[in-house]
């Protein structure tokens, strides 16, 4: 796998939201790269960039006040940020399409889920009626949606969230497309729901063997499903490996901080960990390492010297040069 | 490992965002707004002028007489100098030159301007004081008081003082005596009705809640919005006779009811939030529950329209002038300078035009500043 | 659904009553008296007001007037006080002089603020958008008297054509396309005028719509899906967009019967406006009184159409 060309590869990313006075830099500088078929997660505390690097890659960055001011990202090897608007819709939801995380407000109210589904495959196909009609069915049915000739033409708000969130699937699947980004696609949802719609995504990709970037800030969904993952930030990667190495062996005190606060069986009884203090606020980053002034093991040299990634181990590395050294 | 990360409990908080009272962020978004500036700039002039105004041309000697008549200097163009060899020594304009020009009776428009720009500002803002006042109050009542109910023998008793009442203004005396003593009997037995637990007087059936107090003042409103307003207020102001100050409060009390519908929904939402529970928790009474709670977070929308509104009112004032129903004659006012010069529109063109573009400045002025007052106050746009 | 509109119609049947009581109650109890029946007339003899006074009903009391004035309302047999004629003939004939002018108002005001209110909304912030606004406001803030005399100068000055009156008078035997023109000019200037307002008011409430729902999550799905810009406008945006305005059109129909009392005057247009000012001026009572309860009857019949509409077209709602 390491030798293939990756599917999509962000280098040296930078996203800025421009306000009235001030410059936040939501995405400073993020390289990441999806193989085909591969899950990758992206995981970070809300607000620490990971929406936005994601929908930089649909070219999707509200603009403005938000602007892609460096960096390149490649999918199937052409730049996409040098592609035009016309080339770019041809991308997405064919190519690359996404799962929202509000599935309330993700559908349009006041058409049919028949209608939002079709228009997807329509948009990017050449169809026939009664053939759109039954590959909408057959999506909904693949999603477990039950009695799916009714259900498409219902309105939004007539779905469970559960139900609507399986509808954005179906969407995002219609066009067999080759990368699906999944933002946060379970927090709106119920836990037991969460755990199905969990399932769902895992049976879909392994069925369409479609790559999927997932979004999340919830370490537990992580380890279940992703193949790789980054740890992402203040607007920037902190620790990337595959899952085992960073569940197993994390190296960057904000992933073990992460690591330490999630529950678990061993740890009853015990008080869970909190990392203290809260993300900085992208228009007033700390100087140095963004992380530093929450961070136990922080020495002078964290204060004003930005830390590059080190390599540990094959594929592993981490943007913490104090531990990284030891062994 | 994790250990030691938990060993320093100490919170470092990271630079954050420097910290801003509200006032300060919402007037810096207002300056962002140039046309909302300008608006202000402008507004603060007009304020000046009308108190200078008013100054000016007011008391037994004027500085500037806006009334003084000079028959020989008609209809002179704006800048035009007077002729001195007719005019009699207090008839020479103040400042030498005739700055706007004069009127059809040879009075100074400049003078009459500046008279006319305290009147026109005078009836904006007590047409808007009473509508907000009166919008307010039943706003607010209806929003907090909402959900309690008039039971039918609250309805019996108002019935009867009202019907005592008319029919005493209609001169049948001992028909009204007699409706209203009832009506107070009433109440006395209503209340003492509700304090007894078993009581004897009254059917169980007058003590259920008829309607709600919010549908009342919402049916009220339905009721005002029924009437096309400028007819309404066109109608009212004709068959009453012509003075200042019916027309502001005709104007006043037929533009209440937006306020009262958004103050209502403000604090029908406001109710529901969680400082006025604690406030409700901690034991304060209703009026300071309201009036120091509630109302400081329901203002700025009535703000917003009050600028709005004052607009409004002084383009309906300009109006009724021109239909012949404005501020009556000792008074100079912008709309009946303008509808006065409409006659000589062809042979002085600035009789319409110096009101006309005073108006409109002075109007788009508070458009543009009620505006720009509703977007800082919006607290969607004041974060980032 | 049945319910709602049961409902609805004791409702509106409910506030009409209190209208009318009310706008009753104004007209007669607003100090000074109809000129026929005023004793300072010098034109009528005591006798002939006293007759007067007995025919109009002015002697009895108040709710028997009441009474009165409705049960002609209701069948038809109210006459004005001026001339004896009858009242809903009158309205008949002002009206049908009115309808153009509103028609065309009418359509200018929706024809234009609809494609000046998105485009300003998708390019939001743009010059476009900036100058739309200037002179939105700019219409909302100038005296619409002031407006018409500087529009009939430019109009006048520069074609040549008359505009005061419904059509230019002893034109009979022109031409037909002249006579055509002539009518679409006088019709055209006061209609235009009656709209502006409308325009710059409407434009910018397409304006906030349409930027409230393009910040809309579902907006950035039917983007994601890789829908061209105009169907993500168009299609997603607008219709949601436009759902508060479909409440709207019901709001239309009071204008019906409003008129513009000052656009009417000034153009000397024989209209409902013009009629109701005179009758004001005239304390006609009957006239005043049967166009505000029209009026009124048109602003709940409008109110309970939008909420029709709505249900209608918004799928969230079922009763």
């Amino acid at each position: 796998m390491a030798f293939q060309k990756p599917l999509l590869r962000t280098e040296d990313l930078k996203v800025y939201f421009y306000g009235r006075d001030k410059i936040s830099r939501a995405v400073d500088g993020v390289s990441y790269h999806i193989h085909a078929g591969e899950t990758v997660c992206l995981v970070g505390e809300s607000g620490c960039g990971k929406t936005v690097s994601a929908l930089a890659a649909l070219g999707l960055i509200p603009s403005p006040p938000g602007k892609i001011v460096g960096g390149r990202i490649l999918f199937k090897g052409t730049d996409i940020l040098s592609l035009d608007e016309d080339a770019m819709q041809k991308i997405r939801g064919n190519q690359i399409s996404m799962v929202f995380q509000e599935p309330l407000t993700s559908l349009n109210p006041v058409f049919t889920i028949g209608d939002q589904i079709g228009e997807a495959i329509r948009t990017h196909e050449t169809i026939s009626q009664d053939a759109l009609d039954k590959r909408c069915v057959q999506l909904l049915r693949d999603m477990g949606i039950p009695s799916p000739e009714q259900r498409l033409h219902d309105y939004p708000h007539q779905l469970s969230g559960g139900q609507r969130q399986r509808v954005m699937i179906a969407m995002a699947l219609a066009c067999n497309p080759d990368l699906m980004i999944a933002d946060e696609p379970t927090t709106a949802l119920d836990v037991t729901v969460q755990a199905q719609i969990l399932n769902l995504l895992k049976s879909v990709q392994e069925k369409a063997s479609m790559a999927v970037l997932y979004i999340t800030h919830d370490l537990g969904v992580v380890s279940g499903i992703a193949d790789r993952v980054y740890v992402m930030y203040a607007g920037l990667i902190v620790e990337e490996g595959n899952t085992r190495q960073v569940f197993g062996n994390a190296v960057h005190p904000y992933t073990m901080g992460l690591l330490a606060s999630l529950p678990d069986r061993k740890k009853r009884g015990k008080r869970l960990h909190n990392i203290p203090g809260t993300v900085p606020n992208p228009a007033y980053k700390p100087d140095g390492c963004p992380f530093h002034p929450r961070c136990s093991h922080a020495v002078e040299s964290c204060k004003t010297v930005e830390p590059e990634m080190i390599p540990l181990e094959e594929g592993h590395r981490c943007r913490c040069p104090v531990l990284a050294k030891k062994p | 490992m994790a250990e030691t990360l938990t060993k320093n409990h100490e919170i470092l908080e990271g630079p954050q965002a420097p910290r801003q009272s509200r006032f300060v962020q919402q007037f810096r978004l207002f300056k962002e707004n140039r046309l909302a500036v300008v608006g202000l700039v402008i507004f603060l002039a007009f304020f000046i002028t009308a108190v200078a105004g008013v100054v000016l041309t007011s008391g037994q000697d004027p500085v500037f007489n806006p009334s003084l008549v000079r028959l020989q200097e008609k209809l002179q163009p704006p800048l035009s100098l007077p002729n001195l060899e007719t005019l009699k020594a207090h008839e020479v304009p103040t400042l030498g030159i005739y700055l706007l020009g004069t009127d059809d009776l040879g009075r100074d428009v400049f003078a009459r301007m500046l008279q006319g720009a305290w009147v026109s500002l005078t009836v904006g803002f007590v047409a808007v004081g009473i509508a907000v006042i009166v919008g307010i109050f039943l706003g607010g009542l209806a929003g907090y008081y909402g959900q309690e109910g008039i039971c039918y023998d609250q309805i019996l008793d108002f019935l009867l003082l009202l019907s005592g009442i008319i029919f005493f203004i209609l001169k049948w005396h001992k028909l009204g005596f007699g409706l209203f003593t009832a009506g107070i009997f009433m109440m006395i037995l209503s209340f003492r009705a509700r304090r007894v637990k078993q009581n004897r007087f009254m059917p169980g059936w007058l003590h259920k809640s008829a309607f709600s107090f919010d549908t009342l003042i919402m049916r009220m409103v339905d009721i005002m919005l029924c009437f096309p307003s400028f007819f309404l207020i066109l109608t009212v102001v004709a068959l009453l006779p012509a003075s200042i100050y019916n027309i502001m409060i005709v104007i006043g009390l037929t533009s209440w009811m937006g306020t009262t519908r958004f103050v209502r929904a403000e604090f029908l939402s406001l109710r529901e939030q969680d400082f006025v529970s604690a406030a409700k928790a901690l034991g304060l009474g209703n009026f300071r529950i309201i009036f120091r709670h509630m109302m400081p977070n329901a203002v700025a929308p009535v703000l917003v329209s009050a600028t709005i509104g004052i607009a409004t009112a002084i383009l309906t004032e300009a109006g009724l002038s021109f239909l012949g129903f404005g501020v009556p004659p000792p008074y100079a006012t912008w709309g009946n300078i303008l509808s006065d010069g409409k006659r000589f529109i062809f042979d002085a063109p600035w009789l319409t035009f110096v009101p006309g573009i005073a108006i409109l400045i002075v109007v788009l002025c508070f458009n543009l500043f009620g505006e720009g007052l509703k977007d800082a106050l919006n607290p969607k746009l004041r974060q980032e | 659904m049945f319910s709602f509109i049961g409902r609805s119609i004791v409702q509106k049947t409910i506030t009409l009553f209190f209208v009318s009581v009310v706008s009753f109650l104004i007209i007669h109890l607003a100090p000074g008296e109809p000129s026929q029946i005023d004793p300072m007339n010098p034109k009528f003899t005591p006798e002939m007001v006293e007759r007067f006074r007995t025919q109009f009903h002015l002697d009895k009391p108040l709710y028997v007037q009441y009474v009165y004035f409705y049960r002609d309302l209701f069948t038809g047999k109210i006459v004005s006080w001026k001339d004896n004629q009858s009242v809903l003939a009158k309205i008949w004939e002002r009206f049908l002089n009115s309808l153009p002018l509103f028609i065309v108002g009418t359509l200018l005001t929706w024809t234009l603020s609809f494609p000046v209110g998105i485009r300003s909304a998708i390019y939001r912030g743009g010059v476009y958008d900036r100058s739309a606004t200037f002179f939105s406001y700019l219409l909302i803030s100038i005296p619409g008297f002031f407006f018409a005399y500087i529009l009939i100068i430019l109009v006048v000055t520069a074609f040549h054509v008359p505009v005061i009156g419904m059509e230019t008078y002893g034109m009979g035997n022109a031409p037909w396309p002249n006579l055509f023109m002539d009518r679409i000019w006088h019709l055209l200037i006061p209609s235009a005028l009656g709209a502006t307002a409308g325009i710059a008011v409407l434009s910018r409430y397409v304006r906030s719509q349409m930027l409230e729902v393009e910040g809309q999550d579902y907006v950035r799905t039917a983007k994601a899906k890789g829908l061209p810009p105009d169907q993500v406008h168009y299609k997603h945006a607008l219709r949601n967009a436009l759902l508060p305005f479909v409440t709207m059109f019901g709001l239309i129909l009071p204008g019906l019967i409003g008129g513009s009392v000052i656009i009417e005057s000034i153009f000397s247009w024989p209209g409902m406006g013009r009629m109701a000012y005179e009758a004001i001026l005239a304390r006609d009572y009957p006239i005043i009184l049967t166009v505000n309860f029209l009026s009124a009857v048109l602003v709940l019949a409008g109110t309970f159409l939008s909420d029709l509409l709505y249900l209608v077209v918004d799928p969230r709602i079922r009763l």
